[in-house]
């Protein structure tokens, strides 16, 4: 297809470090630099608003899948309503800038604008992130650059043995740079994972990392996947989201933060070790009610055999290992895979689970519960999943079918998922257009409401549903979180606050409108006036004035906010 | 007064003190309005499938030796041994701080506890052992949380406590529930006032969950606060450390000390899914079991006079292969063993139905085969502290049998 025919990057000049919000509340115009050629133009405005009218891809211009504008649903929501559920889905919620581009493209060109990211302009999150040296290195890199201060300490002589705590604390200060340690590594990955989701053009790019890595879960806990965890979600997860599901379990099962987590490296002829096998059919494939059996999990343990890393701790490259593979027969799900094999059984065993029935049921039931409802409908499911395998598990047209579903755009789906820690956090930054250097109070607010980053212990990640988000403790920390965001307590995240000034009624209907989409409940409204002392009047007889910063903080605490 | 009369009336009595009509202590006596038994049940789960014959492992049973080559703890008398508990089972050295609790009798062990439908998934095991019901996924609150519906109770905002950041599946359903991370970070700024405008809002919250969660969140607040539940400090000279599991349970010995009416509280300790390098007297098993031994017998000081009212249970979702595997570590098995704490129980035995660990007496030649059903256990602990009568409103369809430690 000619390149011409693609709907261009829109460039949208964000000077580093200025929150875009500071046009906050007033009318924005924005750049759009497009090359209007008459097809991209006529893609465009066929998208432009989510009816059924637009024409069919002519014959032949469907061939790429992303190329094709989607065909979606008639809805009766407002266009605002409808990029607000959009965004509160695809993306960590609504910012000003976002906002302004969906109405302005309309959803359908919007979402296929988001699957094609290669030509979304994000070179102003480029250049922040070139600020974490740690983010582009190799395991072998990162464990020469950021060893354990123990080994540096040993490296210069240093004898630790039969010292205090305090005492060995106080001479390691002096000899380690706190910079180089290993925690820097995990800070860095971190930082990088809360700024891109707070501010990358990329939005749905973010979310499906997001729901990629979880999927394939790896905790920087387990000894020396600290190490490996930025490579990981680098070379194995970020280049694989567009592409098909074999691609991506490949890309996976090869590499080292996988294999140690799930122990596969340790794994030989002589000594099996089942977990990575049974966390492959359970976790990343078939699902626990995939039909298969213990033996089936023996027998792919089996095939795996060999897939190793070289010197996990000090280099942490894939590697096979000849001597360690079982090269007997085996049979998978019924499947013989002949003896005398080497690496491929195990390339085998992935070609066979990723074009199961039942792997593509439980690929688009999470990728359903993800995107469109927790409980998602058995019909919905089914169409992905036929999607899924018609296609050979073409993930960008598994999407496309997540998002032309009558299902995503139902009021049942609209506002009906409860935010995720990092959602909830993220969304609040956004939500007025605040920035964020992914600093520790943010992480912390994080580990508090119970998602530390890349820290998930068990295979099965973090969980995607409400009920293990809402309760007691985590309701706690995400008010106190939207307080402290809100008075600029948290260090290195802030948000531009609503012009003060005029009647309190008005300034909390536009902050309220602003924050959240839509006008508040009569008696919520009366809550947060009565709250924020709005009836009081001063010893001069002036109403006072009401404090912007509380307000916005009990708009970002409030139930309302809590759902997406 | 019924549980949802005295939840519409905390509402109520919530958004009214919000608008400041009406002061704090309508809540608090509401909620010190039910007598409780001033039993309490806590139950710890080691998360990933701890390995029960290291835990406990049957030194004297022959096979074990040549199932475990290399992970075989010694026996009792070496350097670095085990510890004796009878002819047949001796102690993780690493867990020495529990040996007292043996001794006085409010330690029991059973071993070989197990779920039927041998599940060797951590995601499957957990769930069946937390919603009670194994082979049934559909069930949808946990039976821990069942047990609470069917007992009476103190009815405070702090009768279930779960000291972990999210709520665990066995606490999920229809009765009340906290879930805190610690009680040192349960609070809002500005004290228990901060939060007024906050209860109001969430007393209007279209979603009900949101609702719902909103009023336990706030009640509890309240008495958090007056009570200052966090500084507490510990009792009886109990010196608890920095792990994890130490700092929750000390926690949980802070709201039983305070008599806010904590009946059932649960937490979780992870790392126990030991496939490489478990190690023997020292190393990553250890290591793991000196944070738990410390924290349980931290505890049972701590409580003094309160720990015969107490009832601890300690549990995992499988045990571990009968066989070492190739990397001096174990893969998931079926049968461990469960730790069960506190005054009302008759221990310094090991109980449980252990078969031995010889090829014939394996379960699929591999693991130790379940002698005893887990929910035996947990029945017997929840009745014994909850006063329950039925198991089947906890365990539907299921027969606990004789008593297994009563």
């Amino acid at each position: 297809m000619d390149p011409d025919c693609r709907i261009d990057a829109m460039r949208v000049p964000h000077p580093r470090g200025v929150p875009e919000g500071n046009s906050w509340a007033a009318p924005v115009f924005e750049i759009i630099s497009m090359r209007f050629t008459p097809l991209g133009l006529a893609l465009l405005l066929g998208c432009a608003t989510a009816s059924p009218g637009s024409s069919p891809p002519a014959p032949g211009a469907a061939t790429d899948a992303r190329l094709a504008p989607l065909q979606l649903p008639r809805v009766s929501w407002s266009s605002e309503e409808q990029a607000v559920h959009l965004l509160d889905r695809l993306a960590y919620g609504p910012s000003p800038r976002d906002l302004r581009q969906v109405e302005a493209m309309g959803p359908g060109a919007w979402i296929s604008w988001q699957l094609r990211p290669a030509d979304i302009d994000d070179r102003a999150i480029e250049r922040r992130l070139a600020d974490f040296p740690s983010l582009a290195m190799s395991t072998r890199e990162l464990v020469a650059r950021y060893p354990r201060a123990k080994k540096v300490a040993e490296a210069k002589g240093i004898s630790l043995e039969g010292k205090s705590p305090e005492a060995l604390r106080s001479e390691l200060a002096e000899v380690v740079n706190p910079f180089h340690l290993p925690r820097q590594v995990g800070a860095e990955l971190v930082a990088a994972r809360l700024i891109r989701a707070t501010e990358s053009r990329r939005q749905f790019q973010e979310q499906l990392v997001d729901f990629w890595f979880n999927h394939f879960n790896v905790s920087a806990d387990k000894g020396p996947v600290r190490w490996m965890v930025s490579p990981y979600e680098r070379e194995a997860i970020r280049p694989h989201l567009f592409g098909t599901f074999r691609e991506l379990l490949g890309a996976v099962a090869h590499h080292p933060a996988m294999l140690f987590y799930l122990d596969n490296w340790a794994s030989g002829r002589l000594g099996l070790n089942e977990n990575y096998a049974r966390e492959l059919l359970e976790l990343h494939t078939l699902g626990v009610d995939g039909g298969y059996t213990q033996e089936d999990v023996r027998e792919v343990a089996r095939c795996f055999t060999g897939w190793g890393i070289r010197r996990p701790k000090e280099d942490g490259s894939f590697e096979f290992h000849p001597m360690a593979h079982d090269r007997g027969s085996k049979r998978v799900l019924g499947v013989d895979i002949p003896a005398g094999g080497g690496m491929e059984d195990g390339e085998r065993v992935l070609d066979l689970l990723a074009t199961q029935q039942a792997t593509a049921r439980f690929i688009a039931r999470k990728l359903a519960q993800k995107f469109v409802m927790d409980a998602p409908p058995p019909a919905l499911v089914e169409r992905v999943a036929q999607v899924f395998l018609r296609s050979g598990g073409e993930l960008t047209a598994t999407y496309r079918a997540l998002f032309e579903s009558p299902e995503f755009w139902s009021d049942a789906a609209r506002g009906s998922k409860v935010k995720t820690p990092l959602e909830f956090t993220v969304s609040a930054v956004r939500a007025l257009g605040g920035t964020t250097a992914g600093d520790v109070p943010l992480v912390q607010a994080l580990n508090r409401m119970g998602q530390p980053l890349y820290r998930a212990q068990p295979p099965t990640g973090w969980p995607e549903v409400a009920q293990p988000w809402v309760n007691p403790g985590a309701l706690v920390a995400r008010i106190d979180f939207g307080l402290r965001l809100a008075s600029g307590r948290l260090t290195g995240t802030a948000i531009p606050l609503p012009p003060a000034g005029g009647p309190p009624e008005e300034l909390v209907d536009r902050t309220a409108r602003a924050v959240l989409h839509r006008p508040l409940g009569e008696q919520t409204r009366a809550t947060v006036l009565a709250a924020l002392g709005a009836s009081e009047v001063m010893p001069d007889g002036e109403r006072r004035p009401i404090d912007g910063l509380k307000l916005v903080g009990l708009l970002l605490g409030a139930p309302e906010f809590q759902n997406q | 007064m019924s549980r949802i009369c005295r939840r519409q009336l905390l509402r109520s009595a919530g958004a009214l003190a919000a608008l400041g009509a009406v002061p704090g202590f309508l809540a608090r006596a509401l909620a010190a309005a039910t007598p409780g038994s001033g039993k309490t049940l806590v139950l710890v789960f080691l998360r990933g499938g701890a390995d029960g014959l290291s835990i406990v492992p049957p030194v004297g049973d022959p096979a074990y030796r040549a199932a475990r080559p290399t992970l075989a703890l010694a026996p009792p008398g070496r350097d670095g041994g085990a510890i004796r508990l009878d002819d047949v089972f001796a102690l993780h050295p690493a867990l020495a701080p529990l040996r007292p609790l043996w001794s006085d009798g409010t330690l029991g062990i059973v071993h070989a506890a197990g779920l039927p439908g041998a599940t060797r998934s951590h995601f499957d095991a957990q769930d069946f052992c937390e919603s009670g019901t194994p082979g049934t996924k559909s069930t949808g609150d946990g039976w821990l949380n069942r047990a609470v519906q069917r007992a009476q109770g103190p009815d405070g905002a702090f009768r279930v406590v779960a000291l972990q950041p999210t709520l665990p599946r066995m606490l999920l359903g229809d009765a009340p529930a906290v879930a805190m991370s610690s009680l040192g970070q349960f609070r809002l700024p500005g004290g228990p006032g901060g939060s007024s405008a906050f209860d109001a809002l969430y007393a209007q919250a279209v979603d009900t969950a949101l609702r719902s969660t909103g009023l336990e969140t706030f009640g509890a607040l309240r008495e958090a606060g007056s009570a200052k539940l966090a500084q507490l400090p510990p009792a009886n000279g109990a010196e608890y450390g920095n792990a994890p599991i130490a700092r929750r349970l000390q926690d949980v010995a802070r709201l039983i000390r305070s008599g806010v009416g904590l009946q059932v509280s649960a937490t979780d300790m992870g790392g126990w899914d030991t496939h490489v390098g478990e190690g023997t007297e020292k190393g990553q098993l250890a290591v793991r079991l000196a944070e738990l031994g410390g924290a349980l017998a931290a505890f049972a000081r701590d409580l003094g006079s309160r720990w015969a009212d107490t009832r601890v249970v300690v549990m995992t979702e499988f045990g571990r292969t009968a066989r070492e595997n190739g990397n001096r570590g174990t893969d998931h098995g079926t049968a461990s063993v469960m730790l069960v704490l506190g005054g009302g129980v008759r221990g310094g035995r090991v109980v449980g139905g252990y078969r031995g660990l010889a090829r014939p007496q394996l379960f699929e030649e591999r693991d130790l085969a379940i002698g005893t059903d887990v929910r035996s256990v947990l029945w017997e602990a929840a009745a014994a502290q909850l006063a329950l009568r039925d198991p089947s409103t906890v365990f539907p369809g299921f027969n606990p049998g004789a008593p297994v430690l009563g």
